[in-house]
């Protein structure tokens, strides 16, 4: 932070407000995004020599909101835009539009351009690009490295997903109490798209491990405009709590190390803390949801100070709440490792047995099996589990965990797998 | 006499600085602490969470309510604190200026006196870092 760079830190976080603030006043996205684009300009060339103003935000909007009308205008007629020391000192104006952004608006304002993002007619690939984009404002070049793809076939896709959204008329009203909340959902469930973006992936690319901190930043952000949702901070705590534990999740060699065997001093500490925090306040609401409960699992884990401490009775419990919520295979499957663990690997094969034509083609569902099978010393229906499992692999690295278990089984010493618990 | 030094700054300007911007800052930080205290002089030292992971207990005359996050939408918020033992406002005031130095933009830092001030200790390791 020397020098100039805490200006850097000024016009990000002023970015979302101020981007969503000029979207409402010119009801385009490109002319709302160049127009804040020169507001940074000026700031850049400005702030050094008079300080910054008080109040950033406001600032970037005004001036933001006078460069976007003058290129309009300039446009039609050739009219001079004004000079610099003048648009500098903003005071009184400042003052003025500083209390009109207090009012109710802003929070619409940035959920309107966080939800615009999520347009159903866009693909998931889309909205998390442009997400990232416009609201987090990380460069397109970043976003082509994070998606492994030229920064050329990133920005077509930006593209096409600004003109697929100015197709269609988002309104411009403040939404109702129903509306709100239904963006308030659709947009959560889009961080959370761009949160496993960058964990399925970020243990192998620093590039998409990047997207875990952007989407942490644009989380806390929706959790600043509706500080009472206690799914937006079990969402918040869900992304915190996983990311804690990136630092642990691969050994030197870049193979993942699962969650049984990381080292728990590398978990990052201020993560969990926060991550904690949020499960503890979203659960006294007493409304749980699908992030709360996921969260509350996560912490199960972040709780336990070594992999044999866990409370895997709880976690059974809990999952045990997720599917009620939303039923799903995947979940039960999920719960049948809690239940290995605190019941034995009988009561989770029989839990797990009426899921097997559901999950046939899902990779983890015959590691999972696999794992059970060998646990109970049934080494050749486990042999078979697993060469089914490395036939579903999704990657190099999955393929290569089932076959150490495979080597596994013609030793006298078994382990103990935990497949689908990473 | 006691002054804690108050930090205030715009909790999401601070949570844009890369790791690298962040550590950098910290280890300047840790230099102008580490001076005081080889005065003799560094009281705790604590940096806070977001607001967004806060919860309020207010009180009334009807007893408790405890309530999300600090809900008030100031540009700043408190974002952690120094005690430092400074014979004069002056001093305490240098102190800050070296903060400021070392950790430059916007927010501000308020210079208290303490009034009262009970060096308790809890284990090494409880807080987050």
């Amino acid at each position: 932070m020397t020098d100039n760079a805490w200006i850097g830190a000024a016009l990000a976080a002023a970015r979302p407000q101020a981007v969503s603030a000029l979207l409402r006043y010119f009801r385009q996205l490109d002319t709302a995004e160049e127009a804040f684009q020169e507001a940074c300009l000026r700031a850049i060339r400005t702030w050094p020599d008079k300080g910054p103003p008080r109040d950033p935000t406001a600032w970037l909007i005004f001036v933001g909101r006078n460069s976007g009308v003058d290129a309009i205008r300039k446009s039609r007629r050739n009219v001079a835009l004004p000079p610099e020391d003048r648009l500098s000192d903003l005071d009184d104006a400042e003052a003025n539009i500083a209390e009109r952004l207090d009012g109710e608006h802003y929070r619409d304002d940035i959920l309107r351009l966080l939800f615009i993002c999520c347009h159903p007619d866009l693909p998931a690939n889309q909205q998390i690009a442009l997400a990232l984009r416009i609201i987090a404002g990380v460069p397109t070049a970043r976003i082509a490295r994070a998606f492994l793809v030229s920064e050329t076939a990133m920005e077509q896709r930006i593209t096409r997903a600004k003109a697929r959204i100015a197709a269609n008329d988002t309104p411009f009203d403040p939404p109702d109490a129903v509306a709100r909340q239904e963006r308030i959902g659709t947009v959560a469930l889009m961080l959370y798209l761009v949160f496993n973006e960058g964990y399925s992936r970020g243990h192998a690319d620093p590039a998409a491990a990047q997207l875990c901190d952007e989407a942490i930043r644009l989380t806390r952000l929706l959790l600043q405009l509706f500080p009472a949702q206690p799914e937006i901070m079990g969402l918040c705590a869900l992304m915190l709590l996983q990311h804690s534990r990136s630092p642990a999740r691969t050994d030197v060699s870049g193979q993942i190390v699962l969650l049984d065997a990381q080292d728990r001093a590398l978990w990052s500490r201020p993560k969990i803390a926060e991550g904690l925090a949020l499960v503890d306040k979203a659960l006294r609401h007493g409304t749980p949801g699908s992030y709360q409960v996921q969260a509350a699992i996560a912490a199960q884990h972040a709780r336990a100070r070594h992999a044999q401490d866990t409370d895997w009775a709880a976690i059974d419990r809990l999952y045990q709440i997720l599917e009620v919520i939303q039923p799903s295979p995947v979940i039960t499957l999920n719960r049948a490792v809690a239940v290995s663990k605190s019941r034995g690997p009988a009561a989770a094969l029989a839990l797990i047995a009426p899921l097997a034509d559901q999950l046939d083609n899902y990779f983890h569902f015959h590691g999972v099996r696999g794992g059970l099978l060998q646990q109970l010393g049934n080494a050749t229906a486990a042999r078979l589990a697993f060469n089914r499992a490395i036939a579903l692999a999704n990657s190099p690295a999955e393929a290569a965990h089932i076959r150490a278990h495979l080597d596994a089984l013609s030793a006298p010493a078994l382990p103990d797998p935990a497949a689908a618990a990473k | 006499m006691q002054y804690a030094i108050l930090c205030y700054n715009d909790e999401n300007a601070v949570a844009s600085w890369t790791k690298e911007e962040d550590d950098a800052c910290m280890a300047r930080l840790a230099k102008v602490q580490g001076d005081m205290a080889a005065k003799g002089k560094m009281g705790p030292v604590a940096r806070l969470l977001p607001t967004t992971a806060a919860t309020t207990l207010r009180k009334s005359a009807t007893g408790t309510m405890v309530i999300d996050g600090p809900f008030a939408e100031t540009k700043e918020q408190f974002l952690g604190f120094y005690v430092v033992e400074a014979d004069t406002l002056d001093e305490a005031i240098a102190f800050a200026k070296d903060l400021a130095v070392a950790n430059p933009g916007i927010g501000a830092y308020e210079l208290r006196p303490v009034s009262l001030f009970f060096p308790n200790t809890i284990a090494v390791g409880s807080g987050a870092t």
